[in-house]
């Protein structure tokens, strides 16, 4: 037991090395297009909208396609009414406050590892931002749940409660609609594999 | 009797013979191969899949009807009606405060000339303008979105606004001239003997704002009473004149059609435009009617006149600038005036007489050819190959014919009596070729019978090679006149007024934002349109109350228009997405009156509909008692869905 903990300590105190330190680096360069780019897109194609209406949700804010000058956020809105949902406002949603806030937190959490130039930094990192990724996947989903659920009793078409998909497709009435990651999601996902390099090149040093 | 026999048989041998041959040569006469060809050849030449987009657009003037036509070409498909002149429902133009307003109280307007603005003597796709020969104006069409935004006019001075809207190479002038000429300013009686001494013609620029295409009076110059009838401005090495034809030289007055055929030859106008905005700087004018107006006599060189052919039409500069083309209704002839001729006649003062102060060139010294083209020549158009073509409206044909050796080259029967022709972007420096419209005046039945009044017929022609070819035969409402031809991807309008652009303050864009107010006798009322409901769904108002309504269609998505009808109060508006517009009425009449969503819309747009609830004057305590019995729960008469 003993071993083990003392196993974990030196682990924990493993300094990084020059590589890992730019992997980390790297890593946290990638955050900086998750405040530009959209981390969920979400297509619904129909007969009349042969090209799809498309809705972005970024860290911070809601939008929809603009092609030839369409609104498509307005547009998912004022569809939806007709089956009670309430429209998508970027005001009923927290997430838009706190997301960035944190990726900009784990960014700089992530400079200053580089800089500690200690294991126990970038493992923190690594697991908080875990819990945040999760955190953040769970928040996406009961909003879908909730914007599904929470439908107009008096709306002018009833239906029975649905939750539109996170990831893949499903038939919503005449809409088929196709939900994925965005190319933001990617860059949260290199960030993580670029940290989880750091820890392995370092500890791989530390084992020659 | 074997022998005759024999003989017999041989002659009926041969005669058989020479029956099936008789049959094979006709039934190859009346169907010859190459002739199906063509057909199917003209059908793939015209035919534009579901999907796929015609390559140019065509705005087609739409005479008395006072409107604009667009139809995709090759297809000849009508696209859409841009009202201008005139009221029209389908697109609740002349109804709201607005256009009512551009509209000046008249409800018809005769739309002839289409000039689409141009860049360096080519087409620029930013706007497109028509004149008024009825009611003496100009309008501007913006192409972003397809809708009139300005009419100017009745302009000062000039009456029957014909030789228009020709446009100089760069949007400087929109051509302006008077075919009936009148006494000025206009207002002013004179005895109709006094014709050809007191009345007046004028011909002039209406001045264009190269940014943002506000039309304002320019220049007008005072002419002899003759009828101005078409224009064209100069380009390239013409650039900076203008040109109009004219009828009765002879000053004549009553039946025209005879008197003012006696002289042999009229005129060809030709006027010095830079000379007249550099005349109007100076102040050599005057102010009549509020223009202001040059004499010729006070400013030599701005104008001259050219003999031309007998009772001319149509003016047209070619494409390199060096020559006008003015063909002679009454003769077989189209004349070729040479430009840099005229300014050596001018230099050396080749002058016959003068008319008024305005000085006459020699016809001799200022013609270059004179083409042979055939019966009643009226319009000319022009090609990317150096070629010509001209309208033959007696002869019911177009003539090809070559600039330069003035030789006809081709020609074709067209179904009848063509007037103007429209080649792709065949009035501008550089035409496409390809294809040419012929404009024809009567159809006579042609088409699927509709009774006496017959629509016109327009005929697609294939230009490209050397012998023309005619592609597709369609029909329009009266009636066009010119035309215009470009190039589609010229021209890129938007689909939506996006929320950001609409600057009118009056725009609302939430539900929960649309309110009435009250100030004395005025009711406001701002409200939204979006599927498939109006807020507010029900208003009320007393009798004889002020009434204006900002309707906005907040809609942000292609095609969603909104209707909003008014029963028995004769107001009929369309909002496109995005747009607002403000509705003005006094409410007259007393009673319960619906509007509802004229524009079908939606699963719901039946149910898009709303009271205005209009109490009769002295009926307020009456009113007051029925409201205390509350009918029915305060919610549900709000039908609006959140």
């Amino acid at each position: 037991m003993n071993g083990l903990v003392e196993k974990a300590n030196r682990f924990f105190d493993l300094p990084l090395t020059v590589r890992s330190r730019i992997l980390v680096l790297v890593g946290a360069l990638f955050l900086i297009p998750t405040f530009i780019l959209p981390l969920w897109r979400m297509t619904l194609y129909s007969n009349q909208f042969p090209d799809g209406l498309e809705l972005y949700i970024y860290t911070y804010t809601l939008d929809g396609g603009h092609p030839r000058g369409r609104d498509d956020l307005r547009e998912i809105s004022t569809l939806n009414h007709y089956i009670g949902m309430r429209p998508l406002l970027e005001s009923d949603f927290s997430e838009f406050k706190w997301m960035p806030l944190l990726i900009g937190i784990f960014l700089i959490l992530a400079l200053r590892s580089t800089v500690m130039g200690k294991m126990s930094n970038v493992v923190d990192v690594g697991v908080m931002f875990g819990y945040f990724g999760l955190f953040s996947l769970w928040s996406f989903y009961s909003r879908l749940y909730q914007y599904g659920h929470n439908l107009d009793p008096m709306a002018p078409v009833k239906v029975a409660p649905f939750t539109p998909p996170l990831i893949g497709s499903k038939q919503l009435a005449n809409f088929t609609v196709y939900s994925y990651p965005g190319v933001a999601s990617y860059f949260l996902i290199a960030f993580v594999l670029l940290l989880v390099l750091g820890v392995l090149s370092s500890s791989r040093k530390a084992a020659e | 009797m074997k022998k005759q026999f024999g003989i017999r048989s041989i002659l009926l041998g041969f005669g058989f013979i020479g029956f099936v041959a008789l049959l094979i040569s006709q039934s190859c006469a009346r169907k010859p191969k190459t002739a199906m060809g063509d057909v199917a050849q003209a059908a793939m030449a015209t035919y534009v899949a579901p999907g796929d987009l015609d390559e140019y657009y065509m705005f087609y003037s739409g005479g008395q009807s006072g409107n604009i036509f667009v139809a995709g070409v090759p297809s000849m498909r009508h696209l859409a009606t841009i009202p201008v002149f005139t009221p029209y429902p389908s697109t609740g133009y002349g109804f709201d405060k607005a256009t009512k307003e551009m509209l000046g109280g008249y409800t018809w307007g005769d739309a002839h000339h289409p000039a689409l603005s141009e860049t360096n003597g080519d087409y620029d796709g930013r706007w497109l303008f028509i004149n008024d020969n009825a009611n003496n104006r100009v309008a501007r069409i913006d192409l972003k979105d397809f809708k009139t935004k300005q009419i100017l006019g009745p302009i000062p001075n000039v009456s029957g606004n014909h030789g228009s809207t020709f446009i100089t190479p760069n949007s400087e002038y929109l051509l302006a001239a008077s075919r009936f000429s009148v006494p000025v300013p206009k207002g002013t009686y004179a005895p109709i003997e006094q014709y050809a001494t007191t009345y007046k013609g004028v011909v002039a620029g209406i001045a264009v704002d190269p940014k943002t295409g506000e039309m304002s009076l320019g220049w007008e110059i005072l002419m002899p009473p003759f009828d101005y009838d078409l224009g064209d401005a100069g380009k390239g090495p013409s650039n900076g004149w203008a040109f109009w034809t004219c009828y009765n030289s002879e000053r004549a007055t009553g039946k025209l059609e005879v008197s003012s055929t006696q002289r042999d030859r009229d005129y060809a106008v030709a006027a010095n435009w830079k000379l007249a905005e550099q005349a109007i700087k100076e102040g050599k004018y005057k102010t009549v009617g509020g223009a202001k107006v040059i004499d010729p006599k006070d400013v030599p060189g701005v104008i001259y006149l050219i003999p031309a052919a007998k009772s001319p039409h149509g003016v047209d500069v070619s494409p390199d600038g060096k020559y006008f083309v003015v063909s002679g209704k009454l003769q077989s002839i189209t004349t070729v005036f040479n430009f840099e001729k005229m300014q050596t006649a001018i230099q050396n003062k080749e002058f016959t007489g003068d008319e008024d102060g305005v000085p006459v060139l020699k016809y001799d010294s200022v013609k270059d050819g004179e083409v042979n083209v055939g019966l009643g020549p009226l319009h000319t158009q022009f090609d990317d190959q150096g070629y010509a073509y001209t309208s033959l409206f007696v002869e019911s044909a177009i003539a090809k014919w070559k600039m330069g050796t003035w030789e006809v080259v081709d020609k074709i029967p067209v179904t009848y009596n063509i007037g103007h022709l429209a080649a792709a972007e065949g009035d501008s420096m550089h035409p496409k070729g390809k294809y040419l419209v012929a404009l024809n005046k009567l159809s006579h039945g042609t088409h699927l019978s509709v009774g006496p009044s017959q629509p016109e017929s327009s005929q697609l022609i294939d230009i490209s090679g050397e012998k023309m070819k005619l592609l597709y035969n369609a029909f329009t409402e009266p009636e066009p006149h010119y035309a215009q031809i470009i190039k589609a991807d010229k021209i890129k309008p938007i689909e939506v007024y996006a929320k950001t652009d609409n600057k009118d303050p009056n725009a609302i864009w939430d539900v929960k934002d649309a309110k009435v107010q009250r100030s004395g006798n005025d009711v406001k009322v701002w409200m939204t349109a979006v599927r498939s409901n109006f807020e507010p769904n029900h208003f009320e108002v007393n009798q004889g109350d002020h009434v204006t309504i900002y309707l906005t269609n907040i809609e942000q998505t292609t095609d969603e228009l909104h209707g909003w009808g008014l029963l028995e109060y004769n107001i009929n508006i369309v909002v496109d997405p995005g747009e607002t517009k403000t509705i003005e009425f006094t409410a007259t009449k007393p009673g319960v009156y619906a509007y509802y969503c004229t524009n079908f819309c939606s699963a719901l747009h039946q149910e898009m509909q709303g009271y205005l609830l209009v109490k009769s004057k002295g009926s307020q305590a009456t009113n007051a008692a029925r409201k205390a019995e509350k009918p029915y729960p305060a919610q549900l008469a709000r039908s609006s869905l959140r």
